[in-house]
């Protein structure tokens, strides 16, 4: 599993041109695998009934967020004055970018601020939840999910289960 | 020492210890001259009290900025300048420059010293990349850098006498707190809790930075230098192996109990005291028992490291209630009786009044009466539960269990105190506490350990206690009956170290970035001054050619500043509920700046 990461973050610096902005797709969930939405260009996305009812992976997200990110990032995705709001940052930041900067890090060091993120992919806790963190992100920049836990979720899917297993497992 | 101090400056420093046996008792004799700031807490009991009385509680409203200075650093700045005869010495969070400045020459800048240090030790602070300052002694200034490297600078100079290493950044340790010069070493801790660093106390040869002796907080009897017959907790030997076989299997290679506070001294007694801070990781499922020597009050002998007595406040911790805040050192009379007092304002919102030469536990009481985790401490000698504090099921996260979400425990990881110190006056007996008024939400998880990335398992939403929207309180506490005198409430968290003075002024900053002073009897506000930035360092005085001076760094940030920025939410709001409380981002933004005061000329 953390190979994989580590080989997604190597394709994505060999990019030419780094991180760029991206064209916002449109995140409305068109289908959805054992659980998890995808959007019609197939990346993970969001789902959030009328009654305010979350898919897991922004429950799950919204968790790991708040164990592994928000010592810096802030809560909820707001900033801090440490680093970033990440609020906004997937309306322009693409699922192939996210990967990347989580995996590898990224740094941004000058006269004007020392900023530096760590790389994520040898990090289970982080690495075998990157859907997750972007499904719940995803969802926070199209203020899908506010500034709250979310109450109603849907149940915990048995191929998730089994994945997370494997995943936290691989030593 | 004054008047050498004054009449050949910083030249005469490194030859006037000839004749003086340890450092620790030139540091005592310069910390008796109120002139003077010597030590991070202004002197080893860590009262942070000054004699000075210039400025005071009638004229204290019509104090003015004398003068400022920029850092150049943006991060959150904790800690506070020492102050040695002309010469002031300011330093700063990453990239842990020093500046020495000469305030018989219009504060210019002597030396200046800047180590290059991997910028990858920045994502590895758990909480901003804050320092909390230098200490003086033996002609050398002793800095902590981020990556460890415990530094003692030529104070006259600038120049590295001796440099060593202190942990591994890249097993997630660093370094953040101000060392104490004790006889012929000194002595420092180290942070990492949320890394799963195994955390110590080191102390260091003054002369030549050799490792004289290391405390681990858990492990083995001869790595946290304990004697299983004669360290004691509340006066019977703790045993052997009393750490090991208070946690499941190796988990202590791994157990935290960092060391990142504010250590305090007690010549007479021989005793070096100090907390250490949670076991690692957040998820108190993970690792079953007491966890032992975390969240522990100690006492040791600075010669040799070995512990005299013990005091664990919070066993097998499942809030994150550091135990690292300062131990401050008093001499009172209880009961008609004097008595070497403790007294510890713990992030778990108890305040503990201990005599520190037996580690008997005297007073135990809540400091903020929100908090809720615990009924308090059983104070019956004859019960086997005995100084531990009673836990309320409903707030615990261990009967709660993985995945399950505990709301509404007061206070929040925060602790109703972090680092940011208290005073004490003896003019008063009165202890001056900035304090946190937060509570949580609390969810353990199972995580996995990676050395050098965060190990934490528990995710938290925090918010100020139920119908109320202040999150701060600077608060009056009387140690010997573990009341409040005063309270004034503040908008946000108190996050900057108080300073209690001779003229019955005590003065605090606010994250917003205030610099106030109230009356030390009454909490009456009668000055207050918006500074740069949020403070989140600690306020001190010096005399200056006839002047007082009140000296504080502004430069928002730390744990504050990650956690209340964008201001907190209210969890019971519904869907869509955004920024029920405010933002400090509202009132301050980044800047480090020293601002200092003084009454007109």
């Amino acid at each position: 599993m953390r190979t994989i990461w580590l080989i997604a973050a190597t394709l994505m610096l060999a990019a030419p041109g780094g991180t760029a902005f991206a064209e916002a797709t449109d995140p409305a969930a068109v289908k959805s695998e054992d659980g998890k939405y995808l959007d019609k260009e197939g990346n993970p996305t969001f789902k959030v009934a009328a009654d305010g009812t979350v898919d897991w992976y922004t429950y799950s997200g919204y968790r790991r967020y708040h164990s592994e990110c928000h010592v810096c990032h802030g809560p909820d995705g707001m900033g801090s004055t440490y680093a970033p709001a990440l609020q906004q940052s997937l309306k322009t930041m693409s699922y192939g970018d996210f990967l990347g900067v989580v995996a590898s890090g990224r740094k941004n060091v000058n006269t004007a601020q020392e900023s530096v993120m760590p790389a994520f992919g040898d990090n289970p806790n982080v690495a075998c939840y990157m859907d997750d963190l972007y499904v719940y992100l995803r969802a926070r920049a199209y203020d899908a999910v506010g500034r709250v836990r979310p109450g109603k979720r849907e149940d915990k899917p048995d191929a998730y289960t089994e994945a997370e297993k494997a995943c936290m497992g691989a030593k | 020492m004054r008047k050498v101090l004054s009449a050949t400056c910083l030249g005469a420093m490194a030859t006037f210890v000839v004749g003086v046996a340890y450092a620790n008792e030139e540091l005592i004799k310069m910390s008796q001259n109120p002139k003077d700031w010597v030590q991070p807490a202004g002197d080893y009991a860590n009262t942070r009290y000054s004699k000075l009385n210039q400025i005071n509680a009638s004229n204290v409203g019509k104090l003015q900025v004398a003068w400022t200075f920029s850092t150049g650093v943006l991060r959150g700045h904790e800690g506070g300048p020492l102050i040695i005869g002309n010469i002031m010495y300011v330093h700063t969070p990453f990239p842990n420059k020093v500046y020495a400045l000469d305030l018989s020459q219009d504060n210019k800048i002597v030396w200046k010293y800047e180590p290059k240090q991997d910028p990858n030790v920045i994502p590895v602070m758990c909480c901003d990349t804050v320092n909390r300052g230098v200490a003086y002694g033996d002609g050398k200034i002793f800095l902590h850098q981020a990556d460890t490297t415990l530094v003692a600078l030529d104070a006259k100079t600038g120049q590295v006498v001796w440099s060593t290493k202190n942990g591994d950044p890249g097993k997630g340790a660093t370094g953040t707190s101000a060392p104490l010069v004790v006889k012929d070493k000194v002595l420092i801790g180290i942070s990492g809790g949320e890394f799963g660093v195994q955390c110590h106390v080191t102390a260091y040869d003054l002369k030549s930075g050799k490792q004289v002796w290391r405390a681990f907080s858990e492990g083995p009897d001869d790595q946290i230098l304990f004697d299983p017959d004669k360290t004691t907790e509340h006066g019977k030997p703790v045993g052997k192996d009393s750490s090991v076989k208070t946690w499941q299997g190796d988990q202590w290679k791994i157990g935290g109990g960092c060391t990142w506070g504010w250590m305090s001294y007690d010549p007479s007694l021989n005793l070096v005291y100090y907390g250490s801070g949670n076991p690692s990781t957040w998820n108190p499922k993970q690792r079953p028992g007491d966890n032992k020597w975390s969240m522990t009050i100690f006492a040791r002998n600075p010669d040799d490291g070995k512990a005299k007595w013990v005091y664990q406040m919070t066993p097998h911790d499942e809030w994150d209630y550091d135990g690292v805040n300062e131990m401050i050192l008093s001499d009172q009379q209880i009961n008609g009786q004097d008595r070497k007092l403790l007294t510890h304002f713990d992030r778990n919102g108890l305040a503990y009044t201990m005599d520190r030469a037996t580690g008997e536990l005297l007073v135990a009481e809540k400091y903020d009466p929100k908090v809720n985790w615990t009924t308090g401490v059983d104070m019956n000698k004859s019960s086997p539960t005995y100084g531990r504090p009673k836990v309320v099921d409903q707030y615990s996260t261990e009967k709660g269990g993985e995945d399950k979400n505990t709301k509404g425990i007061c206070p929040a990881a925060l602790g109703t105190k972090d680092e940011q110190p208290a005073a004490y006056s003896p003019d008063t007996q009165l202890f001056y506490v900035p304090t946190n008024h937060v509570c949580m939400d609390y969810e353990p998880f199972k995580v996995s350990y990676t050395a050098g990335q965060p190990y934490v398992g528990a995710t938290l939403s925090m918010y100020p206690p139920p119908g109320e929207s202040h999150m701060g309180n600077f608060i009056a506490w009387d140690n010997k009956t573990g009341k409040i005198v005063w309270s004034n409430k503040e908008q946000f968290s108190v996050w900057s170290g108080a300073l209690a003075t001779a003229g019955g002024v005590v003065f605090y900053g606010t994250l917003e970035g205030y610099l106030k002073a109230v009356d030390a009897k009454t909490g009456k506000e009668l000055y207050k001054f918006k500074t740069p930035s949020g403070i989140i360092g600690n306020v001190t005085t010096y005399e200056q050619g006839g002047r007082q001076y009140v000296a504080v760094l502004s430069g928002v940030g730390g744990w504050a500043g990650i956690g209340l920025a964008a201001g907190l939410t209210d969890p019971t709001a519904g869907l869509g509920a955004v920024g029920g409380y405010a933002a400090l981002s509202n009132y301050t933004a980044l800047g480090g700046t020293l601002t200092v005061f003084a009454l007109p000329q």
